[in-house]
């Protein structure tokens, strides 16, 4: 295979509480704790997980918006994590964000233009008048009216504003997109215009995506891999078909029992798999493997030793007891 | 018919669809309030006066130094209804010196006006600064301006100006920056900024603390936007109406504060003239000329409401929280 745009490996971001009126209390939450993988150019990689469990940290780690603890971020061959502040601005154009709320992540008091214009003022020394080119070229790419440029983000829809945070992310042609539950803020009708509008853009520019979701039934239908986590933690990687088809990890197997199959014989007869318990605090993760206190496998192992990330078939899999 | 009616709806432009920024929105809900439009009509009016005090008074053919001692009668009370009231002195005259109450009230209004005006601008220029500041540099910086806005917010700041007024115009003279009235001017001015820039300093902060954790911040930090971008790009834009709204709610009260520090004789002082100074003289003749108490009461009181009832209808106007 070719070489990976990003890799990431034992990346962990704890942070700290800031421990009440005494500070005697602080705590650290290890909300990413050990993530390794790899995307490569064009492909697009699911990160699901339920909520806490570190997706958004992964995601705002790997742009650097958060400094990581440990571990590193090697971006076409370039270690970020260590990287001065000079470096790191060089490569945002070639990374960027598609946030969750289209209603927070657009300034309202900006128009569309100065919006999308942004980055070329940051990044380019382009004029006013290319950089409104650009901005009505990107409009009609990502499906809006460019006679719209001077509106503002309350005069659309929230399909709509998610489209111009789409059209900001690929203003300087980014190589890699970590989009951060894009979708999860839209109607359904709207959500399968934006995915659709995901997948022409990246068969059009070569993207890569990681596409941070919860709504597992978008992830089967956008990505080529996914990554499974769990309290900060990778559970699982595989490929999408063989992940839906023969989950490895236990918590993999809840979490798709929880879709719901669109045909209700199909529904009623299929066993569904009802995780026990909350989610463990990130302040102190269980022992061993941390879904141990959650999983009907658990043995005495599970309990004191946590388990690597191994291949098993055609997953890599960290359990000691894989399907 | 019915077609008719229905080609001019389809011909008719959609004017009120077409681009409108968050401005012309509050433009347009202010509009709609009569009260502060009216409000805002009659506080426009008292300021224009003031700012073209000269042309005013000479339009009306009086002056605020001119004496006029034949028109006063017993005691110096003027002569006539409603303390002299005539064509050529519309507001009366002043009992006891005999100068044009019209031409007094009309310039003090100058130094009332101005002094309310540089202080609001001041405190919300510092409180804008130091809120930002404290906000986004954090840590030492501010817990120490927190601290310090605590600290100053403890002190009743009518009785620390009454305390203070008279050792720094001192001091102020001494310096040689201005004198007599000058010297109060700047030492009232400075007194209520520096009592008053804590409230919105806190208010600032704040707003931007709430405002640091948006989305759209983190979005100006993945293209790699450097922190003066952040601060006057993104989060600027979103203070203005609060400090537009602080601007126009705090004037009125520094208006009534001057008036009552001067009232007090603590503010500006004989020969110079303001509302706050007439009104203390004419508890010395209030029985024996009413309207000479009455007038400029009148005209604090429906300034000072005016003011107030436009700032009330501006923040109505610019709530963010219907910016959606």
């Amino acid at each position: 295979m070719a070489t990976p745009i990003l890799k990431v490996s034992g990346l962990k971001k704890y942070f700290l509480s800031s421990g009440g009126f005494t500070g005697r209390n602080k705590q650290v939450i290890k909300a990413v704790d050990g993530v390794d993988f790899e995307i490569y150019p064009g492909e697009t990689v699911g990160l699901v997980g339920e909520s806490g469990c570190g997706k958004t940290t992964v995601g705002r780690t790997i742009l650097k918006l958060y400094d990581p603890t440990e571990g590193s971020i090697f971006f076409e061959g370039q270690d970020i994590a260590h990287a001065s502040k000079v470096e790191i601005f060089s490569i945002r154009s070639k990374m960027q964000m598609i946030f969750q709320d289209p209603y927070a992540s657009l300034n309202p008091r900006h128009t569309v233009g100065e919006i999308i214009g942004a980055p070329f003022q940051i990044h380019t020394k382009l004029s006013k008048d290319e950089i409104k080119n650009e901005v009505q070229s990107l409009l009609t790419k990502v499906g809006l009216n460019p006679e719209h440029i001077n509106r503002f983000p309350h005069e659309f829809s929230g399909g709509q504003r998610q489209r111009i945070g789409i059209a900001r992310a690929l203003a300087l042609r980014p190589k890699l997109i970590v989009a951060d539950e894009p979708v999860s803020a839209l109607d359904v009708s709207i959500q399968a215009q934006v995915v659709n509008l995901l997948d022409d853009l990246q068969d059009e520019y070569g993207l890569a995506y990681l596409f941070v979701a919860h709504d597992l039934s978008v992830v089967q239908h956008i990505s080529d891999r996914v990554i499974v986590m769990y309290l900060g933690k990778v559970m699982e990687i595989a490929k999408t078909e063989s992940l839906f088809k023969e989950p490895r990890h236990p918590y993999t197997k809840a979490l798709l029992s929880a879709v719901p199959i669109p045909d209700p014989k199909l529904e009623r007869s299929r066993e569904r798999i009802t995780l026990v318990g909350d989610l463990p605090t990130p302040a102190n993760p269980p022992s061993g493997c941390v879904f141990n206190t959650r999983c009907w496998k658990a043995k005495d192992i599970c309990r004191t030793t946590a388990p690597e990330l191994l291949t098993v078939g055609s997953s890599t899999v960290a359990c000691h007891f894989p399907e | 018919m019915t077609i008719i009616y229905l080609m001019t709806a389809i011909a008719e432009p959609r004017k009120e669809l077409a681009q409108r920024s968050p401005r012309q929105i509050a433009w347009m809900r202010l509009k709609r309030n009569k009260v502060s439009m009216v409000a805002a009509g009659v506080a426009l009016f008292f300021v224009l006066i003031a700012f073209l005090a000269p042309l005013v008074t000479k339009i009306f053919n009086v002056d605020n130094t001119t004496v006029y001692p034949n028109v006063l009668g017993d005691g110096g009370v003027p002569k006539g209804f409603g303390g002299g009231i005539s064509w050529h002195h519309p507001f009366g005259l002043e009992p006891g010196v005999g100068r044009d109450l019209f031409g007094l009230l009309i310039y003090g209004s100058r130094i009332s006006f101005s002094i309310a005006i540089l202080t609001s601008i001041a405190f919300v220029a510092i409180g804008l600064f130091l809120g930002i500041s404290a906000a986004f540099i954090g840590g030492l910086l501010d817990n120490t301006l927190g601290r310090l806005a605590d600290f100053l917010l403890a002190f009743p700041t009518t009785f620390m100006y009454v305390a203070l007024a008279y050792p720094l115009s001192l001091r102020v003279e001494a310096m040689g920056l201005a004198h007599h009235n000058g010297a109060r001017i700047i030492v009232m001015v400075s007194v209520l900024v520096v009592f008053s820039w804590p409230g919105f300093f806190r208010v600032v902060r704040s707003q931007v603390l709430s405002i640091r954790e948006k989305e759209f911040i983190l979005a100006a930090r993945t293209q790699g936007a450097s922190n003066m971008r952040i601060i006057f790009k993104e989060i600027l834009p979103n203070l203005w109406p609060l400090a537009i709204v602080y601007l126009s709610i705090s004037l009125p009260g520094y208006l009534a504060a001057e008036a009552v520090f001067s009232f007090l004789g603590v503010g500006v002082q004989a020969p110079g003239s303001t509302w706050g100074l007439v009104l203390n003289d004419a508890t010395n003749f209030w029985q024996r000329d009413p309207a000479y108490l009455a007038i400029p009461a009148g005209m604090v009181i429906i300034v000072v409401l005016a003011l107030n009832l436009f700032g009330d209808g501006l923040r109505d106007a610019l709530d963010s929280k219907s910016d959606r």
